[in-house]
């Protein structure tokens, strides 16, 4: 048999590149299939949230390196400042967008949040909230829009049940509060809140008088002095973290130690907090959404951030930051696809337990609500953050009343 | 409410008034004078706490002993830019010149946004916590410290108008333009000097003002429109007007926050000026204009 020597002609030739260039090409369209989500992270990293707004950008920083860890597939993350404006964040929203944002995440604040939500709902692209408390949001029927954090109702109702915890504990209780809040959109609605929530946990102390304030005041003594002229007990807080540093340095030069600082929202454990204020940070309790100390991605969690910004203490920005991006990346595996419906499908599905918040895990109502969420009670000590309750989170037993601002040395 | 809660709140709005009026000095003089409106004062007046906080965290210098070389800074940068900028707009429509100072008031906030962020920054000065109890009065130290600078200065500015022959001259400008050329007076360096020390008192203000608050390149604006509102209600170009404007606006937001809702303290500085403006068009101790 006569073997014929192959010499490829011209056809041949085409034809052999175009099977190769198939070959080559069929990875990468398995790769196409793989390609990391668009994620657009709006944040107020600029304006009087900023210190907040950069806190939760690094829960997004250390959040690659662990989503890897877990097998869950890589995401691009789009930056977005939303410089502490509802009208920003609104336009920043449609701007991710239109730049291929294939699902949002944010925005820490209330108003901000909501205005975002409208957007997503309006453009088909699912919308995870980090941090945001206003009951509403999740209550406009939106099929776009997601929250893993709790509502105000749900912040106060555990806090109350928080406190009730620790002042068992401890043997004492405040007889009398001021509450501060700040005046913007989480702060009226935990207001609004508190007069149908307060009721049903027969609290030992009476509101003797309620003080709004704007949150970027620059200076809160007469504020802080209409409090002490109260004279209460203890402070019951809504507040930001600038007005915190300002309401805790007014209530030293004003000279004025109340028996407990009982704070329903940010501000009082911000890691700026605590390094700007020293020991005169120390005290304050913080009955808000937190992690679970014991659980273990809490300690995944903890010791990527110790390596990304050492001596930072681990908080809820960083927390429900990070697990606003583990939602993103875990429906998008079971999704499959970036498609927005498919996304928002599997969202709604999502069933994750192992987690960092305190809580059962990550589950969505009708109404894409995590509403299994609970509070801890945080407070700061030695600026350190430690968890008082609930019991099955605590690490730590109450201190019990505040020391002394003049005693501090 | 006790006696000793109005007195300690009446107290601190005095000390903020007085820091507000010597900040809204500046703004008078320069309009009393030069007859223009500075739209960048705020902006300025950031610069100014920029620099105190950067000697303070560089080198540890105390806001009030910096006060002095930080107002002879903005007074060199305001003769530059009265002489380099301003001058060429003075005869021209007055939206003009609202223009170049706004855009200048723009340029500063987003140069500062460039080279400080946006955080907000302070100046933890030894005295920063210190108060003062005199029976049932509580003083915060920073805020007496920097009322008391305020009156220091604004002593100093109106004895240099009133018994040196600059200020005489700085006065003639004022009252007949026409005249003080035809008496041969520089009028154009008298100006620059009026803009000067407009921007001296907005710079020692500034200094003053980091014992109290804390700076971020966004302050600028609010402070413009607050001294704006402080010199319109006390009387545009009338020196002792800015400052009686000062405590009084620094009165109301106390007053307004103790007695109403500290939230809404801004709302009653501008209810004052609607006022003024309504019966008192000239501001409170202006001169009528015929």
């Amino acid at each position: 048999m006569l073997r014929v020597p192959f010499k490829p002609n011209r056809r041949d030739l085409l034809a052999g590149t175009a099977a190769a260039a198939a070959a080559l090409a069929a990875p990468s369209v398995l790769r196409a299939e793989q390609a990391p989500l668009k994620v657009g992270v709006l944040l107020p990293r600029s304006g009087f949230e900023a210190g907040i707004g950069q806190d939760c950008q690094r829960g997004v920083d250390v959040a690659p390196a662990i989503l890897k860890s877990l097998g869950l597939p890589a995401l691009t993350i789009m930056d977005a400042d939303t410089e502490s404006n509802v009208d920003t964040a609104r336009a920043r929203a449609e701007k991710l967008i239109n730049d291929g944002a294939q699902l949002l995440v944010g925005a820490f604040d209330s108003g901000q949040s909501a205005a975002i939500a409208q957007v997503a709902e309006q453009k088909g692209i699912p919308f995870v909230i980090n941090i945001a408390a206003a009951p509403d949001i999740t209550e406009q029927g939106y099929k776009f829009v997601f929250r893993n954090f709790p509502t105000a109702g749900m912040i106060l109702g555990d806090a109350f049940a928080n406190q009730l915890e620790l002042f068992g504990i401890v043997g004492a209780a405040p007889k009398s509060v001021v509450f501060m809040h700040v005046n913007d959109t989480f702060g009226t609605a935990m207001s609004k809140g508190i007069n149908a929530v307060m009721p049903k946990f027969n609290m030992p102390y009476k509101i003797v008088d309620e003080i709004a304030y704007d949150p970027a005041a620059r200076d809160l003594s007469v504020e802080v002095a209409k409090a002490k002229a109260a004279n209460a007990d203890a402070l019951l807080l809504v507040s930001r973290l600038n007005d915190a540093m300002l309401l805790t340095r007014e209530l030293v030069k004003q000279r004025w130690t109340p028996q407990a600082i009982m704070s329903m929202g940010p501000g009082w454990y911000e890691d700026q907090y605590l390094k700007t204020l020293g020991k005169l940070s120390d005290g304050p309790l913080s009955f808000v959404p937190f992690q679970d100390p014991n659980k273990k991605l809490t300690k995944a969690l903890e010791a990527a951030l110790a390596k990304s910004s050492p001596g930072v203490n681990l908080s809820t920005n960083h927390v429900y930051t990070f697990e606003a991006l583990l939602i993103a990346a875990d429906a998008y595996k079971r999704a499959g696809s970036a498609d927005p419906k498919a996304l928002a499908d599997a969202i709604r599905a999502t069933n994750i337990t192992d987690n960092v918040s305190i809580g059962p895990g990550i589950q969505f109502n009708a109404k894409g609500q995590n509403d299994k969420l609970k509070n801890g009670a945080i407070q700061n000590r030695g600026g350190k953050l430690l968890t008082l309750a609930p019991k099955a989170a605590a690490n730590a037993k109450p201190e019990w009343p505040m020391k002394p601002y003049q005693n501090r040395g | 409410m006790s006696f000793d809660v109005y007195l300690n709140v009446a107290v601190a709005g005095v000390l903020t008034g007085l820091v507000y009026g010597l900040m809204a000095l500046g703004l008078s003089v320069v309009f009393g004078v030069v007859r223009v409106v500075n739209f960048a004062h705020g902006e300025m007046m950031t610069i100014a706490m920029y620099l105190a906080v950067v000697l303070f965290a560089q080198f540890h210098l105390d806001p009030l002993l910096m006060l002095v070389p930080i107002a002879g800074v903005l007074f060199v940068a305001g003769y530059a830019l009265q002489t380099g900028l301003i001058n060429p707009f003075i005869t021209r429509p007055e939206h003009s010149q609202f223009l170049l100072l706004v855009a200048i008031g723009l340029i500063i906030v987003n140069v500062l946004l460039i080279l400080f962020g946006p955080d907000a920054r302070s100046v933890q000065t030894s005295y920063a916590y210190d108060s003062f109890e005199i029976g049932p009065l509580i003083v915060d130290a920073s805020k007496l410290y920097a009322g008391a600078a305020a009156i220091v200065l604004t002593a100093v500015l109106f004895g240099f108008f009133r018994f040196t022959r600059t200020g005489t001259a700085i006065r003639a400008c004022a009252d007949n333009y026409t005249g003080a050329q035809i008496v041969g007076l520089n009028v154009k360096h008298l100006y620059a000097l009026t803009f000067a020390i407009g921007a001296a008192c907005v710079g020692a203000a500034g200094a003053i003002m980091t014992l109290i608050i804390d700076v971020t390149p966004m302050l600028g604006p609010s402070y413009t429109l607050l001294a704006f509102v402080i010199v319109v209600t006390g009387g545009l170009g009338s020196m002792p007007g800015a400052l009686l404007g000062g405590v009084l606006i620094g009165l109301t937001e106390a007053f307004a926050g103790l007695l109403f809702t500290p939230s809404a303290k801004s709302m009653f500085a501008f209810g004052i000026l609607v006022l003024v403006l309504l019966f008192r068009p000239q501001g409170l101790l202006g001169k009528r204009l015929t």
